[in-house]
């Protein structure tokens, strides 16, 4: 029998995986490295310390932004989660119809569209809003980061629905549990693993949001990024580092609860 | 129409019964236009109460459609499905007192044992004691008491179908609907389980119908069985009635080894292409047709020396099967014949490929064919 081709056995493949990962991960790496760096300079090293993580948490401004980020990424998730779920139910749970594919195509729409014409659009419409509305609060951000959000808390949802063995809601529903109870009882308990992975998906989406949430902020509505934008356009100190590395820290940390969960099988 | 006149053919135990289940003229049409296919065409069948009626037939013959439209799963295209003399075919699968055993078993993967049997006792609002009440007892019955609180990925797939089935018995349906329930296990497993179902039948004194694309199971567990080929009720009779008498062609071949001879239509019976007369049993609704097809079971026939009488052959190969043997008889002008004879202990066979020989026919052993 003849080997099968592998792509492991190459020569130079180790070298150049471990180039590509070196290079993947060799910014990350330094931008952490001097989050520690005890002196003002991002590339001059002068010792080790927690001087910068200590300013960044003493930073009002950055609480203040840090806070405003998670309070909107927060409700963004929950609309866009709770919108997904139910679009996924939508899209899987009926006879096949024809436009149903035209309808996928529109929920992940913000996917395709360019952000930043999104971001325009957005700011046009908002503008015209805020003069006859005279409201300036949060909701544009939540309107803005909902939208966004929906297509990353859909899809992981779907895919449960679709993988999930449809003879179970029938047994359901010969089991005398009518068609709610039968989704409360049965496709809900087993969809949660989907919809905490949606959740989390849209949650990291809206955290690191910059091009949307620039064009549609009001003064005062920095959320962690922009001021990180903001600071960069000033003076460059570590304590940009830190805060990257802290952010950087959340963000693993939740698509890593991400992946672990959507590995779950049933 | 050939289909209603079988399904008024029952057997005598199921005459004196109440009916339980009344399929009338039920057709079921997938697709339109040209993609249009009938999975079950103008079928007719009254099962009886307490009855164990099997649905016979290869993958597509309409046995699960008509399963799920007693279930609810589908809605007729045409006809009706009585209940009890009750007209359900409108009610959804939730408000039918009809409970189904999936062929994958559609446990609930995030509830115990015990959760799974609840379920539809829960959903139709019985008080909490007797819930708990009837959950022992099924357990008990399907002799599961011990892993009343495992998860049903932590049981075997035998043990997952005695769950599937107190599931589906718990709430005392009328009918039970079983789609091939059995053809998840291995042979061993399938032949207890066999048994099991008869007993659990017996004990609840439920109607249970019964798909299967398998003969033996289908003989050896029903009380009756409809055999369905392409949307139709060919045949509805008692494992015997089918096995000895089958109707059609297909039913004859579907069933049980057997051998198709061809004659012109006598008043006595048949005679054959090689002249000799055989007397048979008639099958419903036959066509006053003159040229005739009639089935002999190889079991029913016996291999003797070359005689005046029966039907004279040349044996060419003997096959030695353990408890039987099989004779391959090339028959003068009536092509192949198989006699199939139990062996006797230390007996040697009588006969040798070449003998010249005849084939003796049994009295009631020839049956005519309707097509």
């Amino acid at each position: 029998m003849a080997r099968r081709f592998s792509v492991t056995s190459q020569p130079g493949f180790v070298f150049l995986a471990m180039l590509t990962f070196f290079l993947l991960y060799l910014p990350v790496a330094t931008l952490v490295f001097y989050s520690f760096n005890a002196g003002v300079s991002v590339a001059i090293w002068e010792g080790f310390s927690l001087r910068w993580y200590h300013t960044a948490m003493a930073n009002e401004a950055v609480q203040e932004a840090a806070l405003r980020s998670a309070f909107i990424a927060f409700i963004a998730a929950i609309i866009a989660t709770i919108s997904a779920t139910m679009a996924a139910i939508a899209t899987t749970r009926t006879p096949e119809y024809p436009g149903l594919t035209f309808k996928y195509a529109f929920i992940n729409q913000p996917l395709m569209v360019p952000e930043i014409v999104t971001a325009v659009a957005l700011l046009i419409v908002f503008s015209r809003i805020k003069i006859w509305t005279d409201y300036s609060g949060l909701g544009y951000l939540i309107a803005a980061h909902t939208a966004f959000c929906i297509p990353f808390a859909y899809l992981p949802i779907r895919a449960r629905l679709e993988s999930m063995d449809l003879t179970l809601e029938r047994a359901a529903a010969d089991l005398y549990a009518t068609p709610f109870q039968a989704f409360r009882r049965i496709t809900l308990p087993l969809l949660w693993p989907g919809i905490i992975a949606g959740f989390m998906l849209a949650f990291v989406t809206s955290l690191d949001d910059v091009v949307i949430t620039e064009f549609v902020k009001s003064g005062g509505q920095e959320t962690l990024p922009t001021y990180m934008l903001g600071q960069l356009r000033r003076s460059v100190t570590p304590e940009i580092n830190a805060i990257s590395t802290i952010f950087l820290g959340i963000s693993v940390l939740f698509v890593t609860i991400f992946f672990l969960i959507s590995r779950k099988k049933n | 129409m050939s289909d209603a006149k079988t399904a008024e053919n029952p057997s005598k135990s199921a005459n004196s019964r109440k009916i339980a289940v009344d399929v009338q003229g039920a057709s079921k049409i997938f697709g339109t236009g040209a993609d249009r296919v009938a999975a079950l065409d103008n079928v007719s069948v009254t099962i009886a109460e307490n009855e164990f009626f099997t649905l016979l037939g290869p993958s597509g013959c309409g046995k699960t459609t008509l399963l799920r439209l007693i279930a609810g799963f589908e809605q007729p295209t045409a006809g009706q499905i009585l209940l009890e003399g009750q007209d359900i075919s409108s009610l959804p699968p939730y408000a039918r007192p009809v409970n189904t055993v999936f062929q994958n078993y559609a446990l609930f993967p995030h509830m115990t044992v015990a959760g799974n049997i609840a379920f539809g006792l829960e959903m139709l609002g019985k008080p909490k004691a007797e819930i708990k009440q009837t959950v022992a007892a099924m357990l008990k019955l399907v002799r599961m008491e011990d892993l009343a609180n495992r998860k049903t990925s932590q049981i075997s797939g035998g043990q997952q179908q005695r769950v599937a089935l107190a599931r589906a018995l718990a709430p005392r349906p009328k009918v039970l609907l079983l789609d091939e329930p059995l053809s998840a296990l291995d042979l061993k497993l399938r032949k207890e389980m066999q048994i099991e179902l008869k007993r659990l039948q017996h004990e609840t004194g439920i109607t249970f119908i019964f798909v299967t694309h398998d003969q033996e199971e289908a003989l050896t567990m029903s009380d009756r069985i409809a055999v369905m080929s392409k949307g139709k009720i060919l045949q509805v009779g008692s494992p015997r009635e089918i096995y000895d008498h089958p109707a059609e062609r297909f039913v004859a071949n579907f069933i049980g080894e057997t051998n198709f001879l061809e004659g012109e239509r006598t008043k006595k019976g048949v005679k054959l292409a090689n002249g000799v007369e055989l007397a048979v049993s008639l099958p419903e609704g036959l066509a006053g047709k003159s040229q005739v097809t009639i089935v002999i079971r190889p079991e029913h026939a016996r291999l003797t020396a070359r005689a005046k009488t029966g039907l004279p052959g040349i044996l060419r190969h003997v096959v030695f099967f353990g408890t039987d043997t099989h004779y391959h008889v090339d028959l003068d002008a009536c092509g192949e014949f198989i006699v199939r004879e139990q062996n006797n202990r230390g007996a040697a066979p009588a006969f040798k490929a070449g003998d010249k020989v005849s084939i003796a026919i049994g009295e009631n052993a020839a049956q005519m064919l309707r097509d």
